[in-house]
C-alpha cells in the first residue's frame, strides 16, 4: 500500500475527485492548507500599500491505494490538477505498513 | 415655539440614521484590522456610544449649546446640566423640532466623532484608558469646538464660517486627534514591515453602505427641517459619495494598476466626509467636484503616512481630517446663496467666506490636536495609553475581552 500525498490548487478539487472516483479509487481526506514553492506567494494592494503575500491556499489531499494502482491514482490527479500555470501543486507517494478498517477490522488492501 | 410635525418626524429618523453611522463605522474599522483585533475595534466604536450618550445628556450638551459663558463665544455653561431648563429654543436658535430632540441629534454627532479616533490608534490602545480618553475629550474637545462652530453664539459661527453638518467639528477634528493619538501611544509592533492586511473586506463594504446610509440622516437631517435645503443637502451627499468614490478608484488604476473594493469603500466615505460641511450650501456641480477632489486626494493621503512613518492605522487622517480639509475648504470657492449660506469665490462672493472657512479649518485642527496630544500623553505617562507586547502579540480580542470573534473549530473544552 502506498499513501499519495497531492498539493493542488484549491479550485482543482471537484475535478480531482470525479477523476479518482470515476477509475473506481474511492475515499480521500482533503484538508485546506497553505504553502509555497515556486511560486512564491502574491501581492495584494490596500489603500496603495503592497503586501508580499507568501503563503498561497492550497488544497491537500491524501489517499492510500493498493500498490498497483499508485501509477495510475497519480497519473488521474496529474491530469485533473494541471493548469500548465505555475502554482498547480506537487504529489508525493509514501510507503504505508498498514490500514485497517475501524468498522469491520480489516486490514491491509481489504480495508482500501 | 411652533412644533411642526413633519419636522419632528424627519429629525426623529435622522437622529436614528446617525446612530446607525457608529456600529457601521465599527464594521468598517473592524473589517480593516486583524482578526484577532476586530472585537477590540468593535467594542471601542460600541463604547462610544455608552459613553457618550451619559457624558452628553448630563455634561456635555449644555456645554456645547448652553447659554454662552462670559459672551466669548468659547463655551457654554451648565444651564442644560442634565437637561434642566431645556423646554423653549436653544439659545440662537428658532427650532420647529421639540429642543429635547435638537439635543438628541446633536448627541448622535458627539458619538461618532470620538468613534472616528479609533482607526488611527487601531490595534493598541488599553481599554479602561481608551474609555477614559474619549469621556475627558467630550468635555475639553468636543464641546468647545461644537459650541465654536455649531453654536449661533459660537465665536466662529458669528465670523461667519460655515459648517452644515460637523466638516470641521466632526472629520477635522477627530482627523486630528487620531493623529495625535497614534503619534502619542507609537506605531504597531512590527509596522510598516509586517503586512497587516483587512481581515474581512465584505465587512467593510458592509460598514461603508451603511455609512452612506445614515449619512443622509447626518447631513440632511442638519436641515433640522423636512424641507428644500434637506432635499438639497441630501442629493449633494449622494453625489459627491458617488463622483469621490470614482475618483478613488481611477486614481488607484492609474498608481497601482487595480481598482479595489477597499478603494470604493474608502473613496465613498472621503467623499461624504468633504461634502459633510458643504452639503446645505454648494449645488449639484459644487458636489460633483468637490467629490471627485476628496476621492482623488484621500486616494494620494493615506500614502503618506508611509513617508512619515506616523502609523495612522486605518487613515483617520488621510480620510476625515484631509477630506475634511477639502470640504471646508471649497465652500469658500462653491458656496452659493441659492441653496444656502453666502456666496463663495466661484458665485461672485469674493474671498471673504474662503478667509473664513481657512481660519476655522486652522483654528481647529491645531486645538484639537494639541488639546488630544497633551490629553494621551497625560494618560500615556500615569495609566498608560498601551497594552502590553505580549497583548498586542496575541491580539485584543482575548487578552482584553476574553472573546474571540470567529470560531470555526467545532470542538470547544468543557464549560461551566
Amino acid at each position: 500500500m502506498k499513501l499519495i500525498v497531492a498539493v493542488i490548487k484549491p479550485f482543482k478539487l471537484d475535478a480531482v475527485k470525479d477523476a479518482l472516483t470515476e477509475v473506481g479509487l474511492h475515499g480521500i481526506t482533503v484538508s485546506e492548507v497553505q504553502g509555497f514553492g515556486r511560486q512564491k506567494g502574491h501581492t495584494e494592494v490596500y489603500r496603495g500599500a503592497e503586501y508580499q503575500v507568501d503563503f498561497i491556499p492550497k488544497v491537500r489531499i491524501e489517499l492510500v491505494v493498493p500498490d498497483d494502482r499508485v501509477a495510475e491514482a497519480t497519473d488521474k490527479i496529474v491530469e485533473s490538477a494541471r493548469t500548465d500555470k505555475i502554482g498547480d501543486g506537487k504529489i508525493w507517494v509514501l510507503p504505508v505498513e498498514e490500514a485497517i478498517r475501524i468498522r469491520t477490522g480489516e486490514r491491509g488492501d481489504d480495508a482500501l | 415655539m411652533h412644533i411642526n410635525t413633519g419636522d419632528t418626524a424627519w429629525i426623529l429618523a435622522s437622529t436614528a440614521l446617525v446612530l446607525l453611522m457608529t456600529p457601521g463605522l465599527a464594521l468598517f474599522y473592524g473589517g480593516m484590522v486583524r482578526a484577532k483585533n476586530v472585537l477590540g475595534m468593535i467594542m471601542q466604536n460600541f463604547a462610544a456610544i455608552g459613553v457618550v450618550s451619559l457624558v452628553w445628556v448630563w455634561v456635555t450638551y449644555s456645554l456645547a449649546f448652553g447659554p454662552d459663558w462670559g459672551g466669548h463665544g468659547l463655551i457654554g455653561t451648565f444651564h442644560f446640566f442634565g437637561l434642566a431648563n431645556i423646554e423653549g429654543n436653544p439659545p440662537g436658535y428658532s427650532l420647529t423640532i421639540p429642543h429635547v430632540l435638537f439635543m438628541a441629534f446633536q448627541m448622535m454627532f458627539a458619538i461618532i466623532t470620538p468613534a472616528l479616533i479609533t482607526g488611527a490608534s487601531a490595534d493598541r490602545l488599553k481599554f479602561g484608558a481608551f474609555i477614559l480618553f474619549i469621556t475627558v475629550w467630550s468635555v475639553i474637545v468636543y464641546a468647545p469646538v461644537a459650541h465654536w462652530v455649531f453654536d449661533p453664539n459660537g465665536w466662529l459661527f458669528k465670523r461667519g464660517a460655515e459648517d452644515f453638518a460637523g466638516g470641521t467639528v466632526v472629520h477635522i477634528n477627530a482627523g486630528v486627534a487620531g493623529l495625535a493619538v497614534a503619534l502619542v501611544v507609537g506605531r504597531r509592533k512590527g509596522w510598516p514591515k509586517k503586512a497587516m492586511p483587512p481581515h474581512n473586506v465584505p465587512m467593510i463594504l458592509l460598514g461603508a453602505g451603511l455609512l452612506w446610509f445614515g449619512w443622509f440622516g447626518f447631513n440632511a437631517g442638519s436641515a433640522l427641517g423636512a424641507n428644500l435645503l434637506a432635499s438639497n443637502a441630501f442629493v449633494n451627499t449622494n453625489t459627491a459619495a458617488a463622483a469621490a468614490m470614482l475618483a478613488w478608484l481611477l486614481v488607484e488604476k492609474l498608481k497601482d494598476g487595480k481598482p479595489t473594493t477597499l478603494g470604493a469603500a474608502s473613496g465613498a466615505v472621503a467623499g461624504l466626509v468633504a461634502i459633510t460641511p458643504a452639503c446645505g450650501y454648494v449645488n449639484v456641480v459644487g458636489a460633483t467636484l468637490i467629490g471627485l477632489a476628496a476621492g482623488a486626494l484621500c486616494a494620494l493621503a493615506v500614502r503618506l503616512k508611509y513617508l512619515v512613518k506616523l502609523d495612522d492605522a486605518l487613515d483617520v487622517g488621510g480620510v476625515h481630517f484631509i477630506g475634511g480639509v477639502i470640504g471646508a475648504l471649497l465652500i469658500g470657492f462653491f458656496g452659493t446663496k441659492a441653496i444656502g449660506g453666502v456666496n463663495g469665490v466661484f458665485h461672485g462672493g469674493g474671498f471673504g467666506l474662503l478667509g473664513k472657512q481657512a481660519l476655522a479649518v486652522a483654528v481647529v485642527a491645531a486645538y484639537s490636536f494639541i488639546v488630544s496630544w497633551l490629553l494621551a500623553m497625560a494618560i500615556h505617562k500615569t495609566i498608560g495609553f498601551r497594552i502590553s507586547e505580549e497583548q498586542e502579540e496575541e491580539g485584543m480580542d482575548t487578552t482584553l475581552h476574553a472573546e474571540t470573534a470567529y470560531e470555526f473549530s467545532p470542538s470547544f473544552g468543557s464549560g461551566r
